[in-house]
């Protein structure tokens, strides 16, 4: 018997185990967070015994959330903006749990990297340590700005830096004050009309409207090498088989090219290029662009879903095309569509914490701009650039048109009431400093019942101009 | 201030062991016997060191007498382990009387840790202490059978029909415990059969292919090794079923030196492994708790989700004894003993502990490579390999590296059926090893008395070791061996 046959069993189990403490580490490094953080892991609310959670702040030092310690030890969350943080800051409740930013960095939260000496001597002293401070990318004057704007509409509004993924603002309605949540409990959890405690712009789930003409575009661009040759004659309404799809107010747009297409957001249009296209290449186009998968992101979401295949029929084809049909999405979801279209088709991953500091200020962690993938060509994102230049300059975006910054977008207004055809949501995405873009923003409001520029445009005019003024 | 002691003293104990893993490898390139000698016994100390810290903090944090008992007992235990084995048996491996010793260690402490919550408390700790007395008596007695019993590669399907015999007899008549049946209720005691014949499997094996590697034989024996499989797989002790194969795969390469042969049988484990996760319900559970533990955490995901909280938390450098939540994690004892040390002592200590584990695997191939009988040799190869492979199974299942399959980690898990088949296992191979220096002895006394007859002069002019041995593979680290200075001969 040779010794040959002995050493490669040797190299095979060692080589075995390598790649098993390979694991271990980089479960350790990169997987462990996941798991600690998970709101079934009770050894959480061990940390609180020794460790007094730390501040929450936005990229100025504002203080978001931040723990009280009364004389006699008792510590109370306290949220000085009130509602206008409630669902991305979320809250720490030892009885109610944890949401929002809350609930992802409680880990860090409850972990102090306080200076050494100091630990020791509020070891001796038998005091708490101070929690580390998670400094979030929010800007707490643009939120307020959104908040404010947002106004008494049901909806919710993203706006995030194009070229870093930066979150910005996150704002959704109805909201709640975290401050008083303990006590108004019971009604906040049993409003199902309004659900306060939802979190619109990641857990909303919505009919994407005219927004989703983006898509179909895309598509269309991607089965049609000679798009820039597509003509269609639009009179005012589609009817193929038993279906037929109005344009909104029963518009008559007459002889149009993709590009008007896209600009006057005509349905019968878009219904027309819907049935033109084929059909697995649509959904894995809208693949491409994270329907039916999941998303980048810290905080929870609902996944968006695109459901047409090659049996769906002609009428869902047609809703779907321009916007209607099954398909749902998050107002956050549509700011990565337009993100990526912003950045020439790679997509920064989406993020809210910028670092993680001990209470005094000194850094441990911080988090840089990660691009998470290409979603399309560079030629197809500067195509669609510039029919979402064409919104705003000609088309149902010109309320955003002539201001100190360019802006380009896309309107939308989602039928959510097959009864009530007056009940639409309003959609608007778009990104603004064309050339070099600056900020992404996407805003829906519900039931709105205004023209197709809608409500959400006139919101994100007040919102930007609040930034650049 | 007991905090800080606590806090302090899990660095300490982190920098003990990782010296003591490094001695291990290290000690592969030392080429002097008294240097060898000096590397070994600064790993006792470092082992009573680690001992000696983990067991004052405990007794510092709990203030219960008892902890001072165990550790007492444990010290006095394990001293006599290592003195015993140096009187007894000189020429035993000590790195891996060493490295056995650690083991142990490391699971009296977390057992002793967990065993403080329970209803009679340290029960566990106390009994595990009796099991690892029980095992060192049998593993000093197995080297001399070893040396005693010339025919224990003739008795080839004798193996066969006691190991199979003994599975049977689990899967037809073992009460069901945690979803598997493993083993029967003798005095109070759980026996699980496996675990000891697992040995006789090797046995069974190394005789087989020893006796013949004609393809006829190596069929036969296939046939043979696939029931035991097979009963394992029906009796739902996947992870045993798991181990005979793969220790049945590796001696079946290594003995007819055919790599076709591994990887026919590779291919027809993945086909099984396809096969078996469509057939049984039970393998499915396992796959989806491994997928995704969080998703099904309500049903078979709880356990590994648990364990992944607990290795989560605990870090790098783990949360300090008694600091952690260990005791949330279910089974903790037994099969998830290296999470509840992981969340406690950290990643760092843990690593160690598998490198521990590498370190006697390679000892022991290197003990095969340097046995002259090929049926011994095939001994040692199995036992190693099915040792090294359960640590594989156990680590990487509670790891979620692999779908957890249940199982116990030698020599730190809670468990009298493990720590004596373990112990059994680790003395063979001892035994392997004294054995084959008393082949070398004989083999150089001939040497010398044909020298003498021959007419050379008595000091010995002829080169050491005869061409016997072939040459080593030299890339394999290779301590270990007494080096046989040229006085040695009588």
């Amino acid at each position: 018997m040779r010794n040959k046959e002995f050493a490669w069993i040797t190299y095979f189990f060692v080589i075995l185990f390598i790649t098993l403490m390979g694991y271990l580490v980089y479960f350790t490094i990169a997987r462990a967070k996941t798991f600690v953080n998970s709101p079934y892991n009770q050894r959480q609310d061990a940390f609180a015994q020794y460790v007094v959670r730390g501040e929450i702040t936005d990229r100025n030092g504002n203080v978001l959330a931040r723990t009280d310690v009364a004389e006699d030890g008792t510590e109370t969350r306290v949220y000085p903006y009130g509602s206008v943080f409630a669902h991305v800051i979320g809250y720490s409740d030892s009885e109610l749990g944890k949401t929002g930013l809350e609930s992802v960095e409680n880990f860090e939260l409850l972990t102090s990297n306080a200076f050494f000496v100091e630990k020791i001597q509020n070891e001796f002293n038998g005091e708490k340590n101070q929690g580390d401070t998670v400094v979030t990318t929010l800007d707490a004057h643009l939120q307020q700005a959104a908040y404010d704007a947002l106004g008494d509409n049901k909806g919710a509004v993203v706006v995030m830096e194009a070229d870093t993924g930066k979150i910005l603002s996150m704002v959704s309605k109805p909201d709640y004050d975290p401050n008083t949540l303990y006590e108004n409990w019971a009604t906040l959890n049993s409003d199902e009309e309004n659900s306060p405690l939802l979190n619109r712009a990641t857990n909303g789930s919505y009919a994407p409207g005219s927004v989703f003409k983006i898509v179909t575009t895309l598509a269309y661009m991607r089965q049609d090498s000679n798009y820039q040759g597509y003509a269609y004659d639009c009179s005012g309404s589609i009817t193929v088989d038993d279906t037929t799809i109005p344009c909104f107010n029963r518009n008559i747009h007459g002889s149009e090219d993709l590009r008007s297409s896209f600009a006057n957001s005509c349905n019968s249009s878009f219904a027309n290029i819907g049935l033109s296209l084929d059909m697995s290449g649509y959904r894995s186009t809208a693949e491409d662009l994270l329907f039916n998968s999941p998303l980048p992101g810290e905080l929870d979401y609902t996944k968006s879903s695109f459901v047409l295949d090659e049996n769906s029929g002609t009428g869902e084809i047609m809703m779907t095309a321009m916007g209607q049909g099954k398909t749902t999405v998050s107002p956050y979801h549509m700011a990565l569509i337009t993100q990526a279209v912003a950045n020439g088709g790679t997509l920064m991953e989406p993020y809210l914490v910028d670092q993680v500091t001990n209470y005094t200020g000194t850094e441990v962690r911080r988090n840089v701009p990660k691009s998470y993938g290409r979603l399309m060509t560079a030629e197809e994102s500067a195509q669609l650039k510039e029919y979402m230049t064409a919104v705003v300059n000609e088309g149902t975006g010109m309320e955003l048109s002539g201001r100190s910054y360019t802006v380009a977008g896309k309107t939308g207004t989602a039928e959510y009431s097959l009864v009530d055809g007056e009940k639409t949501h309003s959609w608007f995405v778009g990104f603004t400093n064309v050339d070099n873009p600056e900020l992404v923003i996407s805003v829906i409001t519900e039931g709105s019942d205004g023209s197709a520029g809608g409500r959400a445009v006139s919101i994100a005019g007040t919102i930007l101009g609040s930034y650049y003024n | 201030m007991v905090n800080i002691i606590v806090q302090l003293s899990k660095y300490l104990i982190i920098i003990l062991i990782a010296a003591y893993t490094f001695s291990c490898f290290s000690i592969f390139t030392r080429n002097y016997e008294d240097e060898e000698k000096r590397v070994l016994l600064r790993q006792d100390i470092l082992l009573f060191l680690l001992q000696l810290v983990a067991f004052s903090v405990m007794f510092l944090v709990t203030e219960d007498i008892r902890i001072l008992f165990i550790y007492a007992a444990l010290t006095i235990v394990l001293l006599a382990v290592i003195l015993l084995y140096n009187l007894i048996y000189p020429n035993v491996s000590r790195l891996v009387v060493n490295n056995m010793c650690m083991l142990i260690t490391a699971g009296m402490i977390m057992i002793t840790r967990l065993s403080s919550d329970n209803e009679s408390p340290y029960d566990t700790a106390i009994k595990q202490l009796i099991f690892v007395i029980l095992g060192v008596v049998f593993g000093l007695i197995v080297p001399i059978l070893i040396r005693k019993l010339t025919f224990l590669d003739k008795w080839t399907y004798v193996y066969a029909a006691v190991g199979g015999g003994a599975l049977l007899a689990v899967a037809l008549f073992a009460q069901i415990s945690g979803g598997a049946k493993l083993g029967f209720e003798i005095m109070g005691i759980n026996v699980q059969p496996s675990e000891f014949v697992k040995i006789i499997f090797v046995f069974f094996v190394a005789a087989s292919l020893n006796k013949s590697k004609e393809f006829k034989n190596v069929v036969i024996t296939t046939a043979i090794a696939a029931a035991h499989v097979l009963i394992l797989v029906l009796s739902t002790d996947l992870g045993a079923a798991l181990i005979f194969f793969v220790v049945y795969l590796v001696m079946l390469y290594v003995a007819t030196r055919q790599p076709l042969y591994a990887v026919a049988g590779l291919g027809a484990g993945v086909l099984a492994a396809v096969a078996g996760y469509h057939l049984f319900a039970h393998i499915q559970v396992r796959v989806e708790a491994w997928q995704d533990p969080i998703a099904s955490y309500s049903g078979s995901g709880y356990q590994v989700a648990q364990s992944l909280f607990a290795i989560g938390t605990g870090g790098w450098f783990g949360t300090g004894l008694f600091r952690g939540q260990p005791d949330t994690i279910p089974v903790a004892e037994t099969d998830f003993i290296f999470s509840a040390i992981t969340e406690e002592m950290g990643m760092i200590y843990a690593l160690c502990l598998i490198l521990i584990c590498v370190s006697c695997y390679v000892m022991f191939l290197n003990i095969a490579m340097e046995l002259y009988n090929p049926f011994y040799k095939l001994v040692a190869l199995g036992l190693g390999t099915c040792y090294i492979f359960q640590v594989f199974l156990q680590i990487g299942g509670v790891t979620k590296f692999i779908p957890s399959t249940g199982m116990t980690l030698p020599f730190v898990s809670y468990g009298g059926s493990s720590m004596l088949s373990t112990m059994i296992m680790f003395g063979i191979i001892q035994g392997l090893y004294i054995l084959r220096e008393d082949e070398e002895e004989k083999l150089e006394q001939r040497k010398l008395r044909k020298e003498r007859k021959t007419g050379y002069g008595v000091g010995r002019t002829a080169p050491r070791k005869a061409a016997k041995s072939e040459p080593r593979f030299e890339e394999v680290p290779r301590q270990r061996t007494r080096k046989k200075s040229g006085t040695r001969a009588k």
